[in-house]
């Protein structure tokens, strides 16, 4: 005797929340049910196996069946096949866009092509994550990227508009598509310490104050794209490490400014010219579109790794910076005030969040 | 009666891409009825069209706006090739023929591809013009409610209960036409579906006639079904119960009705409630209706209804107050009844004689033959329309007088409003006993023309005698189809009376019918003549034999009545059952059901005269000799039949309730249980499953075959169901449906019914197990343990079902009144039928204990089966009536579902095998279920309806409608108190409302404004517990939004009239506004007549859909499961679209009526029909009912809101 077919439908949609995830997380249908099995809600309600295979697997179809209007979430208030309550829709569309933090550290900054896609069952089994899983979640990138890769106005407001997602996940849909937009390298060995998380702040920093956006959202322009003419003005910033002069007094000033109150006094006056020409270097370069991918390695080769290995705390880095940005103002020939206080401002709140062990 | 339909077809979303190079699509519809067909323009490159049409008119006889349905398909243009159809939307537009239904159809509907399933949505407007037109031949019956609900609607009050109405029409299946070999699946299903829809179309209409004919208004519990007979063609049938209906105005309703979350509750109030509302009540029961109802023939209606149009003014001035709040709901139903006003009496007279004739039912006819009354009758009647008064005085003889027995009634009763100036009771005695020459004095000077009122009173004692006979017994099917009745009306339960009867189908042999290809319907019974083999000749047979049976319970009338088939090739089995039962015949001849019953006794106090031989008339009358006051908890369950003339092997003891009437030991019926049964602890679901194999066999061989097997069967079938009643300590079943199925190899039979302890009924002995070899130590030892077990199941269930020990319910019964109690004791003494239950319980030997006796496996086999059944869960309970005896405070909380499971048997299984995997799988089944809805625990699974089909060879289909209702777990001290506190916040309430209502009278401009309502929430909810405030007020907020959504379409389309072209624009600005949650209103679906925590404050029409889903790639659509898993949702979406689209927010009394699955997996291939109805209905959470009463008050004093509030 077989069961040839089986469907249970409800007029309230019913989804079970634990099965939801268990079927996100990309498990068989048989491994759900071991899952559930361990979790005790056999004994909880005196269910055979047997129920809970039957219930799995209705559920894993009703699940499918609503992919296909989840990867258009507004579609999914508006569609009629599934009486489904508001709450429970926000919860699917939710839990349906989040992503594994360690998933998401392996393609951040990679093109969402092809060609990535292909290389998921390495990611998978590099990161214990499903293929299934990885794909879903690839492919959600690739989604978003695509919506409001073509769209006027703020990133984070697109996204959350389009996609129905709470503040702080689109937030992050706003990183990973804008470090997939600019090809960001994240991926290198010195690199591999970062959490998403740091970048996806960093990718906040930027896309609030680099992008043409930041300065004008009437514009045609998008968030996605680093403002080309500030890029264009970084170069400007040059004068600050190649005027001899500007150098040192730049120097002079913020060692007064940091006298006795640092423990790595020594240090950073040993390391100034080294610090700044770096952080300048890469302002310098960022016109490049192959130097902005490698904006994070530099940022870490060039200044947090020195630092590092001098010890430096992040109070002591916090104060370096602060009056590093500060005395440039006071530089009597430095005129690109601006662009500056743009870029080290950036920088800054991106160096204090990336300096941790 | 022509009508303009109108429609319009605004918007498109979501519609699949055509045009796979653009990925758009360039889409136009196409409207059709009839033989119309408009196109709108195309709408290029966009998957959602704007056309924003202008208003097709179709102008049609109303005979094919209720046959016809109106097809919307949206096609893909394509400049080169043929044009793709999308898919297409039928809309049933019956519910906009009745002037109480809907008034407009507006909103999102999903178009339907019979391969791909639902397309996208379009948004329609569908109006009707009614002109009315009382043409006496016409073949329409607009105007006539339909109801799925086997019980009186919610919102109406049953005057009159007319009777058994059937119909059936035959076509030819257009998949087996020889046509169909050369064209393609989806062209046949699309004609199937289209064929479908015009033959339930035709079916509805030609049931509103017959109704009308008898003088109904409405049918309830209709059951409408399809038989694919496959080659042999197609056949819809249906049945229901004829009824004069009234409406009861929500504000006197909501008034009197403490509404409390339970239904059952809510009823067992309502008899406390009536008197209150007697004065309100009997004006309704107004003489138009009454008389258009009363005259099945409508013949003499205008003459009341001229009578009554001069005195209606003074009948309403002379009311109590409370009588004024009726006028509303008067003055809506008055127009509803096609028949009040209209063309003079001649035209109708004649139009009758014409008539008459052709009748086939004799409900009419008193005397017994019912040929060769129709003509005197016709001729009697004939009269009567121009001389009402001539006509008494020339009926001498009481003979004479009979045909026109129930015109009298009519005539008494219309003109009982002169007669203001006696109290309603008087009038109610008038007409029940008009024979005494002193109330005949009293009446003649009353009112002058009482005069005539009282000389045809004189033959009318003796027809008041036989008032139930002519009423029923006369029928030619006294059959009703409901389930559940008004208090009172039901008097004696008899017991299951069921027939069945096999049939070889044979080619429908109809000239017309080879010769057309169109879908002209054809009415079989216009070839019964030269066929002798028709369907109706079929239905016939089976009907009078549950006629018989019911006369042999010594009953009068069938309740519960339903009919269905099982067809496997060319066998079919016919299978019919319901409920022989004794009905009080106050529903039948006249008046208003609450208020008579009880005030037949008052005439003591009005009359001094003749009291008693009033009272004892009245008690005959009322109940045909048998008991007149009886305790309503336990009246239902005496016997009705003769004593010393058992029909059946039953004990019989005296009621302990009453002690005063003999009851059965156990009793068995289709019907709900009656609200005022008195019931001893919980109920719960008992199923008997059973399988058995045949030999595979054709024609005539294989008919007898089946025909063989039956009886066992069903023999089987009805051990197994006592035997789990008894282990159950159960005493009576209710909701008893027995389905047969019938496959080539075997044939499955399903009992399902709610088991209950009735208190009336003497408690069941236990179950004893007696072997045939006792000699065997062994053997004996088995049986013991085996006894053990048994015994301690009963123990459990006992417990599980708070069934308390039958002699403490004796004692507190018994104490308070000892009299009776040693009276019955005396009693028992003496007839010596029964002894002390407790103390025979289990001993052997003792009538009163049931035995099984293991003599071979198969009753070992039984037994087991007895124990397999496992207990629900904590937290669950079942049952398949509407709700569960001794469970009351439902929660708002309700899911619906269905559920569908195929199982593939191995071959060679023998019959203990097959019953087996059969019980277990519907075992398996519920525990699913129970599994599935454990978030909602406590709760009820009600209504638990199992389909069982036998597909194909070895595959056994299994489906499951039901809905799980939550409920609060209280004490039932607390319980009291809750009630209590509702009652007083209702009190409270029902002033404040009706403070608001006169409020929104007098400031009639602003009271169509939504934003007033809020107020009068927040009132309600002051009254509330906290917690019952938090989750009514989401529940507020979520209707609330939904009524300002619809509040604000309706204006918007009651605005298009003037400017038609912004119409779509306000339209979409509002749906952005509203945006911020979901745009699509929140359907609740049910298969109860009722929502629990909430009021149905209008019906608005009947939802009959049939849909067939096919495919070519099954594996791709996830296989058999994912398949019907999607076709199900989407009727489930179509059903919610099409109820929310006529101004619905839920359908009650939903069900599945068919589910046909068919696969082929070889080539790939799989198709799906299914058939659903119920009703549409808007409903009001209670907690909110007040204020959204002023709207609905407010929006009946501007017609222009379209009277719909919500």
């Amino acid at each position: 005797m077989s069961v040839e077919l089986d469907v249970f439908v409800g007029n309230t949609t019913i989804m079970d929340k634990e099965v939801y995830q268990l079927w996100l997380n990309g498990y068989t249908v048989n491994d759900a049910v071991k899952v559930r099995i361990e979790g005790g809600v056999m004994e909880e309600c005196e269910a055979s196996a047997e129920v809970l295979l039957s219930d799995t697997m209705d559920q894993y179809r009703t699940f499918q069946m609503c992919e296909r209007l989840l990867h258009h979430p507004a579609k999914l208030a508006n569609q009629l096949l599934f009486q489904i309550p508001p709450d429970r829709q926000a919860m699917l569309i939710e839990r349906y866009y989040a992503f594994d933090d360690l998933f998401v550290r392996e393609v951040l900054g990679k093109k969402l092509s092809k060609g990535t896609k292909k290389d998921l069952d390495d990611v998978s089994t590099k990161t214990g994550i499903t293929l299934k899983s990885c794909r879903r979640q690839f492919d959600n990138f690739k989604r978003v990227f695509k919506v409001v890769e073509e769209l006027k106005g703020p990133l984070v407001e697109n996204i959350r508009q389009h996609f129905l997602l709470p503040d702080q996940l689109a937030r992050d849909y706003a990183a990973i598509v804008f470090f997939a937009n600019n090809r960001f390298e994240t991926g290198k060995k010195k690199l591999q310490y970062l959490t998403f998380q740091d970048f996806a702040f960093c990718a906040g920093q930027l896309i609030n104050n680099w992008t043409l956006g930041a300065v004008d959202n009437m514009m045609e322009d998008m968030d996605v794209d680093l403002d080309k003419e500030f890029l264009q003005d970084l170069k400007d910033l040059k004068i600050l490490i190649t005027d001899k002069d500007l150098l040192d007094q730049h120097k002079s000033l913020v060692c007064t400014a940091l006298r006795g109150k640092t423990n790595v006094y020594n240090e950073m006056e040993a390391n100034f010219k080294n610090l700044s020409r770096g952080l300048v270097n890469i302002a310098a370069k960022l016109i490049n579109a192959k130097d902005v991918r490698d904006f994070f390695i530099d940022l870490v080769e060039k200044f947090i790794e020195p630092c590092r290995s001098d010890k430096w705390t992040s109070i002591d880095m916090n104060l370096y910076l602060t009056h590093y940005t500060n005395s440039a103002h006071i530089l009597d020939t430095f005129k690109h005030h601006a662009v500056w206080t743009r870029y080290m401002g950036v920088i800054k709140s991106c160096i204090l969040r990336l300096y941790h062990d | 009666m022509p009508g303009k339909l109108k429609a319009k077809i605004v918007a498109g979303r979501h519609l699949p891409v055509m045009d796979r190079a653009s990925d758009l699509t360039d889409a136009f519809v196409e409207v059709k009825f009839g033989n119309t067909t408009f196109k709108t323009d195309v709408y290029p490159k966009s998957l959602n069209p704007q056309w924003n049409s202008e208003w097709f008119k179709f102008e049609v006889d109303d005979e094919d706006l209720q046959d016809e349905p109106l097809q919307i398909t949206v096609l893909d243009h394509d400049t080169y090739s043929a044009n793709d159809s999308i898919g297409k939307v039928y809309i049933d537009i019956d519910p906009l023929l009745c002037s109480e239904a809907a008034t407009v159809i507006s909103g999102w509907l999903p178009i339907y591809d019979t391969i791909h399933g639902i397309r996208g949505e379009i948004n329609v407007l569908v109006k009707v013009d009614l002109f009315n037109d009382l043409n006496r031949f016409r073949q329409s019956s607009c105007g006539v409610k339909f109801f799925c609900t086997t019980s009186v609607p919610r919102c109406y009050r049953a005057v009159l209960v007319h009777g058994f109405v059937e119909e059936l029409v035959v076509n030819e299946d257009p998949e087996y036409q020889w046509i169909d070999r050369i064209r393609t699946p989806r062209a046949s299903n699309e004609a199937r579906q289209r064929l479908i829809f015009l033959m339930s179309g035709e079916l509805q209409r030609k049931i509103g006639l017959k109704v009308l004919e008898m003088g109904g208004n409405a049918v309830v519990g209709y059951l409408q079904c399809f038989d694919l007979e496959g080659e042999s063609g197609l056949v819809v049938r249906a049945i229901g119960t004829a009824c004069t209906l009234e409406k009861i105005s929500t504000f006197p309703a909501t008034a009197t009705h403490p509404s409390n979350s339970s239904p059952s509750k809510d009823m067992k109030d309502s008899p406390q409630a009536a008197p209150s509302t007697l004065g309100c009540r009997s004006t309704h029961s107004s003489p138009v209706h009454s008389a258009s109802s009363r005259l099945s023939q409508g013949f003499s209606v205008s003459v009341p209804t001229l009578l009554f149009a001069g005195m209606k003014p003074r009948h309403r001035s002379s009311e109590a107050p409370r009588a004024r709040q009726c006028r509303p709901g008067f003055g809506e139903e008055a127009p509803g009844v096609p028949l009040s006003s209209g063309p003079p009496t001649p035209l109708r007279a004649q139009t009758f004689s014409s008539f008459s004739p052709s009748k086939s039912y004799s409900r009419q006819s008193s005397s017994s033959d019912t040929e060769l009354s129709l003509t005197p009758k016709t001729v009697g009647i004939f009269q009567c329309p121009s001389t009402p008064a001539l006509d008494s005085e020339s009926s001498p003889l009481p003979s004479v007088h009979l045909p026109c027995h129930l015109r009298p009634v009519m005539s008494s009763r219309s003109t009982t409003p002169p007669l203001l100036h006696i109290s309603q009771s008087d009038t109610a005695m008038l007409r029940k006993s008009v024979s005494f020459s002193e109330e005949l004095m009293l009446a003649a000077s009353g009112m002058g023309s009482g005069g005539s009122v009282g000389k045809e009173a004189g033959p009318l004692k003796a027809l008041l005698r036989q008032q139930t006979q002519s009423a029923l017994e006369q029928r030619e099917y006294p059959f009703f189809t409901l389930t559940a009745f008004p208090p009172g009306f039901l008097l004696h339960v008899g017991g299951v009376v069921s027939a069945r009867s096999v049939k070889l189908l044979d080619r429908i042999h109809n000239p017309a019918l080879g010769n057309t290809r169109s879908y002209k319907l054809l009415d079989w019974n216009s070839f019964a003549a030269d066929e002798p083999e028709t369907r109706d000749a079929w239905w016939e047979e089976i009907r009078q034999e549950i006629k018989s049976h019911a006369k042999a319970l010594g009953c009068h009338a069938v309740v519960g009545y339903s009919e269905s088939t099982s067809i496997c090739e060319e066998v079919c089995i016919l299978s019919a059952s319901g409920t022989a039962a004794i009905l009080s015949s106050r529903f039948m001849q006249d008046g208003p059901p609450d208020t008579e019953h009880r005030l037949s006794r008052q005439p003591l106090c009005v009359f001094s005269t003749g009291s008693e031989r009033v009272e004892g008339d009245m008690g005959s009358s009322a109940s045909l000799g048998f008991e007149e006051v009886v305790s309503p908890g336990c009246g239902f369950c005496h016997i009705p039949y003769d004593e010393l003339n058992i029909p059946f092997p039953a004990q019989l003891t005296y009621c302990y309730c009453c002690r005063r009437y003999k009851v059965p030991d156990v009793l068995f019926t289709t019907i709900d249980l009656p609200n005022e049964a008195n019931v001893t602890g919980k109920g719960c679901l008992i199923q008997a499953r059973l399988c058995r194999t045949k030999k595979k066999a054709q024609g005539e061989g294989n008919a007898t075959a089946i025909s063989s097997l039956l009886p066992f069967l069903e023999y089987e079938l009805h051990t197994q169901l006592m035997n789990k009643l008894k282990l159950r300590s159960m005493n009576a079943l209710f909701g008893l449906r027995i389905q047969i199925s019938v496959g080539e190899t075997m044939l499955l039979g399903i009992a399902s019914a709610t088991g209950v302890y009735l208190t009336a009924l003497p408690s069941p002995g236990g179950i004893q197990i007696a072997g045939k070899t006792p000699s065997d130590i062994t053997y004996e030892q088995h049986i013991s343990t085996m006894q053990k077990k048994i015994n301690d199941t009963i123990a459990k269930n006992k417990e599980l079902h708070d069934i308390n020990p039958p002699e403490v319910v004796e004692e507190i019964i018994g104490s308070p009144i000892p009299e009776p109690r040693q009276r019955s004791r005396l009693f028992r003494s003496h007839s010596e039928s029964s002894d002390e239950v407790s103390e025979l319980d289990l001993s052997h030997g003792k009538k009163d204990a049931f035995v099984l006796e293991i003599d071979d496996t198969d009753a070992v086999e039984d037994i087991h089966a007895l124990l397999t059944d496992s207990p629900t869960p904590a937290g669950f309970y079942s049952c398949n009536t509407e709700i569960m005896p001794g469970i009351q405070n439902w929660t708002s909380a309700i899911q619906m579902f269905t559920s569908v499971r195929v199982f593939r048997l191995n071959a060679n299984l023998t019959n203990q095998g097959l019953n087996k995997i059969f019980s277990d799988l519907c075992e398996n089944l519920l525990k699913s279920l129970y599994f599935k809805l454990r978030s909602m625990v406590p709760c009820c699974l009600c209504h638990l309806n199992f389909t069982v089909a036998i597909p194909e060879d070895e595959l056994i289909q299994v489906a499951v409608t039901a809905v799980a209702m939550s409920f609060d777990k209280e004490q039932p001290l607390e319980n009291g108190k809750q009630s209590g506190e509702k009652t007083l916040i209702k009190a409270v309430t029902e002033n404040d409302e009706q403070l608001q209502f006169n409020l929104e009278l007098n400031a009639e401009t602003s009271s169509s404004n939504p934003r007033s309502s809020p107020k009068g929430l927040s009132e309600v909810g002051s009254h509330l517990s906290a917690r019952d405030r938090c989750s009514s007020w989401i529940e507020q907020l979520k209707l609330k939004a939904h009524t300002i959504r619809r509040g604000s379409v309706k204006t918007t389309s009651s605005l298009e009239k003037a400017s038609p072209l912004p119409e779509g624009r306000s339209r979409s600005l509002r749906s952005d506004r509203s945006y911020s949650g979901s745009s699509v209103a929140v359907v609740k679906m049910t298969p109860l007549s009722f929502i629990p925590g909430a009021k149905i404050i209008k019906y608005l029409g009947i939802i009959n859909m049939f849909f067939i889903r096919e495919t070519s790639s099954l594996r791709e659509e996830g296989g058999v499961s994912g398949f019907l898993h999607t076709f199900i949702a989407e009727v489930f979406a179509m059903v919610r679209a099409h109820v929310a689209a006529l101004g619905g927010n839920a359908v009650v009394s939903y069900s599945m009526k068919e589910c046909v699955f068919m696969e082929n997996p070889n080539k790939n291939q799989a198709q799906c029909l299914i058939n659903v109805s119920g009703d549409a209905v808007i409903f009001v959470r209670e907690s909110e009912l007040d204020s959204t009463l002023v709207q609905t008050q407010s929006a009946t004093t501007h017609p222009s809101n379209g009277g719909e509030g919500t």
